[in-house]
């Protein structure tokens, strides 16, 4: 369980967020929501490990998130970054199976190891690639890849900064349907920066809405995507337009 | 490539460049001579030359190119960079530099390696310092390296204008490396394995970190202190080459390209066969130097630029 507990961020010249207090249990799906530059990505590294907060704590299961070491922190929470371009010129499952690094002990691959990377390319839909060179993926292929390497990881908690990043429109829903499967049957904690309001409000239970001046909105998905907030959040006049599966929002 | 073929390719190159190396030179020995010289069954003119010349600079030639490979393969990691080769980062510069003006000076060969050394043991640490120093990342630490090589460069011209003429000559075959002068080659053997030890004990983490400095994190890898270990096990590397030989070119940029172009990815499989690659190679080309115009040498760095262009051309545009 990720406890946050009076959480500020800045970078300079900019709060991002101002005392946050939120706790993110097994089971549940988050969304991150926000303009350009207003910290989503800054508070997904807070919440990860991967970033010191200016105050306040983050625990995982009561212990602070620095005190634990590298690799068993790894184990606990994974996390899929913006992509930052690789330097790898092995096969996609090569790749997927770096994954596995926390678990390693000592020197190499063991076939757990390597089912599980198999496992986790059968999961995105690669399983027939899983020899290709990556660098002859398309961008699309190399994101489900990227995500399938998060899943041979296999942590407790994933946090995933725009995981839908370069997936068409199935594999967006495919990507979203695994996760959101990943809590509700494995009750794994999911944690995701998203721009698209309409697969925020269908697959995230709770929100986290970054307003300016360091005001984040927290709570359930249900009662805070409102026309009201989302027209504020992004600062643009909206219409909601309700339909069975959700309500879409398109600018006025 | 598959996977035994490699091996077999491998297992063969290396032993067969170190008989090459210790067969040919600038007098004509028979095989049966060298191999009786070998086995040490009688004294004379051919056991002297294989004992006293052809083996210890063979055993240079070997260790300066797997430390050059090896070097390579870091820096290209620890860059994420696959242009960065040994002497991007200023240490054949500074080493130069150095070297140079001691044999302007007029100074022995002994106290131009010391020269040498020092030279590349100041560029290691200036560079660390401006690159590494606060708040400093990857981008800082390869322009850092390639702004003082350029600096380095200038110094360099202007002692070649300086030096006599009589000079120029030995300068450039310091410049362009040459291995005539390689006497000890204990030195660069022992820093190869120590340092082929250390990069492949950290190969899981060298592979991990080509996929970003926040993924490496995330996954658990110390990432800076994996940095600082790179960059200073690189820089014996190339430190150890540079005072033995001079500032070989090319070894360290194309062999783990050529390695990699055959297939071989992991870091795990990738460092020791550029290690055993490199050290055929430069052994190979060595042996062209020392015997295609005997009794004259050529400078073995100009041989290895001559063979490895045309080579990893070949495998550029046949593979896809």
């Amino acid at each position: 369980m990720l406890r946050v507990q009076g959480l500020n961020l800045s970078v300079p010249g900019k709060v991002l967020c101002r005392d946050l207090n939120i706790t993110i249990k097994p089971g549940e799906c988050w969304g991150i929501l926000g303009r350009n530059g207003s910290g989503k990505t800054t508070l997904l590294h807070a919440l990860s490990g991967l970033r010191v907060p200016d105050a306040g704590l983050v625990t995982w299961d009561g212990k602070p998130l620095p005190d634990y070491p590298r690799r068993e922190l790894a184990r606990h929470i994974g996390v899929l970054p913006q992509d930052e371009g690789h330097e790898f010129w092995g096969t996609a499952l090569e790749y997927v199976l770096l994954g596995r690094y926390p678990h390693s002990r000592g020197f190499g691959i063991t076939d757990g190891d390597e089912e599980a990377a198999l496992a986790a390319l059968q999961q995105v839909g690669m399983a027939d690639m899983a020899q290709r060179t990556l660098i002859t993926l398309s961008g699309g292929e190399r994101q489900r890849v990227r995500i399938a390497m998060l899943l041979a990881q296999a942590p407790q908690h994933y946090c995933l900064d725009e995981p839908l990043q370069h997936l068409d429109l199935g594999h967006q829903a495919e990507a979203l349907r695994l996760l959101q499967r990943l809590a509700a049957e494995e009750g794994k904690a999911v944690l995701m920066v998203l721009h698209e309001t309409l697969w925020a409000g269908r697959y995230c239970d709770h929100i986290l809405m970054l307003y300016d001046e360091g005001r984040v909105l927290a709570g359930s998905a249900a009662e805070l995507m409102t026309l009201k907030n989302l027209e504020e959040l992004y600062q643009c006049g909206l219409r909601e337009i309700e339909t069975e599966v959700g309500s879409y929002f398109l600018p006025a | 490539m598959s996977r035994p073929f490699l091996l077999i390719l491998f297992l063969l190159l290396t032993p067969l460049s170190l008989l090459a190396g210790v067969a040919f030179g600038s007098v004509d020995l028979s095989l049966g001579e060298v191999m009786c010289a070998l086995a040490g069954k009688e004294a004379g003119l051919a056991t002297d030359i294989v004992w006293q010349l052809r083996l210890p600079r063979v055993a240079s030639a070997f260790a300066c190119g797997g430390l050059l490979a090896l070097a390579g393969a870091l820096l290209q990691a620890l860059l994420r960079n696959p242009l960065a080769d040994p002497y991007v980062l200023g240490i054949s510069g500074g080493s130069a530099v150095a070297a140079l003006a001691a044999m302007l000076f007029g100074l022995a060969a002994a106290a131009v390696n010391l020269a040498a050394l020092g030279g590349a043991l100041a560029a290691v640490g200036l560079v660390f310092a401006l690159g590494f120093g606060r708040g400093g990342n990857m981008v800082r630490l390869l322009l850092t390296g390639v702004v003082l090589s350029a600096g380095f460069s200038a110094l360099i011209s202007l002692l070649l204008t300086l030096a006599p003429g009589a000079q120029v000559r030995g300068m450039l075959f310091w410049l362009m490396g040459d291995l005539s002068q390689a006497q000890a080659p204990g030195l660069a053997w022992g820093v190869l394995l120590v340092a082929l030890a250390l990069a492949w004990w950290q190969a899981n983490s060298l592979d991990i970190l080509g996929l970003g400095e926040l993924k490496a994190r995330s996954l658990g890898v110390a990432v800076r202190p994996l940095q600082f270990g790179i960059y200073f096990t690189a820089s014996a590397a190339t430190a150890a080459v540079v005072v033995e030989a001079g500032a070989i070119g090319f070894v360290g940029l194309i062999v783990p390209h050529f390695v990699r172009l055959l297939g071989v990815s992991g870091h795990r499989r990738l460092l020791p066969l550029a290690v055993l690659a490199g050290g055929s190679f430069l052994t190979l080309a060595d042996t062209l130097a020392r015997t295609a115009i005997a009794p004259q040498q050529l400078p073995v760095g100009v041989l290895t630029a001559l063979l490895g262009v045309p080579l990893l051309l070949f495998l550029l545009t046949r593979r896809t």
